[in-house]
């Protein structure tokens, strides 16, 4: 029995791959396996190449997959592009009605047989599919019934024909390749980066969304605005990214968590806010998922490059602090952290994640939300209304007191200001008022997330990552570690501030360090240089606008090894 | 009617003679006509010498970027429609850098209120011409005289159908308090086109030069017709008053999640939070 199988299915933009994709996912989920899907889309609305890679297991996985079991093929193109990803003894599904000559593991489904209509052949494929692994007939029945109740009974039943009609031909034609494992019958979530991130602002207690559509970061805004009015949050798109950011902080200054999800090029229109919250003492929570640059680069792919940018974003000197979530899970946990962080410190917390965590699909057992920590908040208390200053030096954090709340008054400003927030160009005040701010930087200190750290402390390879190249350093380690390599890993889920006490050590103590980055450049490297002195002299960098992948990085790695 | 006095007395950084001064006054006095306690509203503001007004009024306050006044403001309406929102910027401000952002709020309609300090030039730098400045005035950036059309921001208004706007100058203050006072008053978004002479740059469009302009409209303000036709005269004549007016809902209004007070009162509903999740089983 196989403890994985690995599926692609590839076709047009346009195709509705994306619904098989996720159906498919759940139904795998459902039958109490693991999963990951990772989202390889074009730039365009149709034609074009898409693929949607999945990776079903019986234990939980980590990275996205190398080489697959099964090709679904809904464009002849889709096959040629994906060959050489295929491994030995690999199924092909095309359509029985193209002209293709007969090889093994070659099936043709018979489309024009099994769907009466074009748009019936994604369910078609679904049964298929769902046939072939073994899935129960009610997970697959529900799923096509959920996914098309909002039309009418009329086509729920039609296609609910289509995915019995493809289910029995698959039955009877095509060879089974059965899910890994038994299934262990734990609820578990089909979810992916961006609705985890969703979550965790919801569970945080977000009321505010500023944005302008951009991908990869557009899915947070929608989410949000699909509870919009059932979880109590105002979603607004701005007329630009500058709106959209300086929008949060006006919600931020009257009391409402904020959120800005955005992508670098529109991130880049947005630090004139970034430095105004610095100023202002603000909280806000702003969301980059980074895709390739520069400038438009590749708009649907995925790249880490954009660290930099978040860590200087802003002109003149203010704290920040900048989470970059590894997993799904992650993104749910790091963001309701943010917020917290956010209001504990007063200004702007970032969350860095990128276009495959933004769409990768894992699967997730529920969060604990009742073991969530409480997330602070403002200053609600009003106490002597007339002494009340905003800025008040005599600690780092002031109280943040909210516009309206109370007669207290509020005033918030983006020059250099006095305790009360009026402009001031006093020599001395402007010191004392940036060392005030700068002191805040204990408040982030404290609460710094460490590396997740694998492997033994003194590993003759360790390889240092960060964001969603974590998961994939686990994976790699643990593949070395069973070829007899004393390898290990470090990833970072906390970018800035760094705390070298929980690292450093253990960077001096390995043979060989590697860092892996989805940049062209080593950011990340070049940045524990700047706060440690240690160089890391070897790098694995992928800039492509794919993913990192555990066979990307161990093909790499291997000239490495061999000097070792 | 509360008293004036109550939004305080500062020391202000405006040129004696300067129509900002003025401006304030009216803004004091059309608070206080709306018995608007400090607590009650937020002024917010952008950059520049018309933009400083948060600093002179003893109320709540937002003094953001430059252009930026409108964003955070109607976030701040969107997210407590029980306060009082306010805007004040200069032409530079609002119809230079945040032009986008005065279209996107007039499409938006929230139930605030945005006095634009209108001087024709920029104050703060030093005589470069405005977005307002009239084609042929000599400026230091334009030594040969503005060649670009000025930007009419009351016509704009008035063809997006604005709920409501109006003009004034800061020379007529009861005109100037009144006005402001209605706009305030108006549910909808209210933009006042306030004119105010800067006295150190500006040497062509002086408190003499509007005072002889400056008269009262006649029209019905909820004739679009006349109101456009009002809104496209300016030079030798200049329409003040309210030029246009329309009732319909606010923002605020419509979204129903904007309908229980002040968000940052709301307690996160971890039931809901729970069902959400679990749509992803």
């Amino acid at each position: 029995m196989r403890e994985e199988l690995h599926l692609i299915l590839g076709g047009e933009a346009g195709q509705g791959l994306d619904t098989v994709a996720g159906l498919l996912g759940k139904a795998v989920v459902r039958s109490g396996r693991h999963l990951l899907t990772v989202q390889h889309v074009m730039s365009r609305v149709r034609g074009g190449h898409n693929n949607f890679r999945m990776r079903l297991a019986s234990r939980p996985v980590q990275g996205p997959p190398d080489t697959f079991d099964l090709l679904a093929a809904m464009s002849r193109e889709s096959v040629d592009l994906h060959r050489e990803r295929l491994a030995d003894g690999a199924v092909i599904l095309v359509d029985g009605g193209w002209d293709m000559p007969p090889e093994p593991g070659l099936i043709g489904i018979p489309f024009a047989e099994l769907a009466s209509r074009p748009v019936f052949r994604n369910v078609a494929l679904m049964g298929v599919l769902g046939a072939m692994l073994g899935i129960g007939a009610d997970i697959l029945r529900e799923l096509v019934a959920d996914n098309f109740r909002a039309k009418g009974d009329q086509i729920v039943s039609s296609n609910l024909d289509v995915l019995a009609a493809a289910m029995k031909w698959a039955a009877d034609n095509a060879p089974s390749l059965p899910l890994p494992g038994e299934g262990d019958g734990v609820t578990r979530l089909a979810m992916d980066g961006n609705q985890a991130l969703v979550l965790g602002a919801l569970a945080a207690g977000v009321r505010f969304c500023g944005y302008y559509p951009m991908s990869p970061a557009t899915s947070i805004a929608e989410g949000l605005a699909q509870v919009a009015v059932d979880l109590g949050v105002v979603v607004e798109q701005g007329e630009d990214e500058i709106a959209a950011a300086n929008m949060a902080l006006g919600a931020s200054y009257g009391g409402a968590r904020s959120i800005v999800p955005t992508s670098g090029g529109g991130f880049a229109l947005m630090t004139e806010a970034v430095s105004l919250a610095g100023v202002m003492e603000t909280p806000v929570v702003f969301v980059v998922a980074q895709r390739p640059g520069p400038a438009t680069g590749l708009a649907t792919r995925t790249e880490q490059a954009d660290l930099e940018l978040v860590l200087r974003a802003g002109h003149g000197e203010f704290h920040r602090a900048i989470l970059a979530p590894a997993t799904v899970e992650d993104c749910f946990h790091l963001t309701h952290k943010a917020f917290d962080l956010a209001e504990k410190f007063q200004g702007p917390v970032f969350i860095l994640s990128d276009q495959y965590l933004a769409s990768a699909v894992q699967s997730v057992e529920p969060f604990d939300l009742g073991a969530l920590p409480p997330v602070a908040g403002p200053d609600l208390s009003d106490a002597d209304p007339d002494a009340y200053r905003r800025y008040d030096w005599s600690a780092p954090v002031s109280p943040r007191r909210i516009p309206g709340h109370g007669r207290s008054l509020v005033l918030a400003d983006c020059h250099e200001h006095d305790e009360k927030g009026h402009i001031i160009e006093a020599a001395d005040i402007r010191v004392r008022m940036q060392d005030k701010r700068l002191a805040k930087l204990d408040v982030l200190r404290a609460e710094i997330l460490p590396p997740v750290s694998t492997g033994e402390d003194d590993p003759d390879l360790l390889l240092v990552g960060w964001g969603s190249s974590g998961e994939v350093l686990r994976e790699v380690a643990a593949v070395l570690q069973a070829r007899g390599v004393r390898a290990a890993s470090l990833c970072f889920t906390q970018v800035w501030p760094l705390a070298p006490e929980t690292f450093l050590q253990r960077l001096h103590a390995a043979e060989c360090v590697v860092a892996v980055e989805g940049n062209s450049t080593g950011q990340f490297a070049r940045l524990l240089r700047e706060a440690t002195g240690f160089h890391i002299a070897n790098s694995v960098l992928r800039y492509d606008g794919r993913a990192l992948t555990a066979g990307y990085v161990l093909e790499r790695l291997a000239p490495i090894l061999e000097a070792l | 009617m509360i008293d004036s006095k109550i939004y305080g007395e500062y020391v202000t950084a405006w040129c004696p003679g300067c129509g900002n001064h003025d401006v304030l006054l009216a803004l004091k006095d059309a608070l206080a006509r709306q018995d608007l306690e400090p607590h009650q509203f937020a002024l917010v503001s952008g950059i520049g010498q018309a933009a400083k007004i948060v600093h002179y009024v003893r109320g709540n306050g937002f003094n953001g970027l430059h252009g930026r006044a409108l964003p955070p403001a109607q976030a701040l309406k969107l997210v407590n429609p029980e306060l009082k929102v306010v805007v004040e910027s200069g032409d530079g401000c609002t119809y230079g850098e945040g032009g986008n952002h005065l279209l996107a709020a007039i499409r938006r309609n929230l139930d605030i209120t945005l006095i634009v300090h209108n001087n024709q030039i920029y104050g703060l730098t030093k005589g470069q011409s405005s977005p307002t400045t009239m084609t042929g005035h000599v400026t230091k950036n334009n030594p040969l005289g503005v060649f670009d059309q000025p930007f009419n921001p009351v016509a704009v208004a008035v063809t997006m159908h604005a709920s409501f706007v109006a003009r004034s100058f800061s020379g007529f203050k009861e005109h100037a308090a009144a006005t402001i006072a209605a706009a305030i008053e108006h549910k909808g978004f209210s933009l006042v086109d306030m004119h105010s002479p800067c006295i150190s740059f500006n040497k062509v469009n002086t408190f003499a030069w509007y005072k002889s302009r400056c008269k009262e409209v006649a029209h019905d303000p909820a004739n679009w017709d006349e109101a456009m036709k009002a809104a496209m005269v300016f030079g030798e004549e200049i329409p003040i008053g309210v030029i246009y007016r329309e009732e319909r809902p606010s923002k605020e209004t419509l979204l129903p999640q904007c309908r229980d007070g002040a968000m940052y009162r709301r307690p996160v509903d971890m039931d809901k939070v729970a069902a959400h999740m679990m749509s992803y089983a």
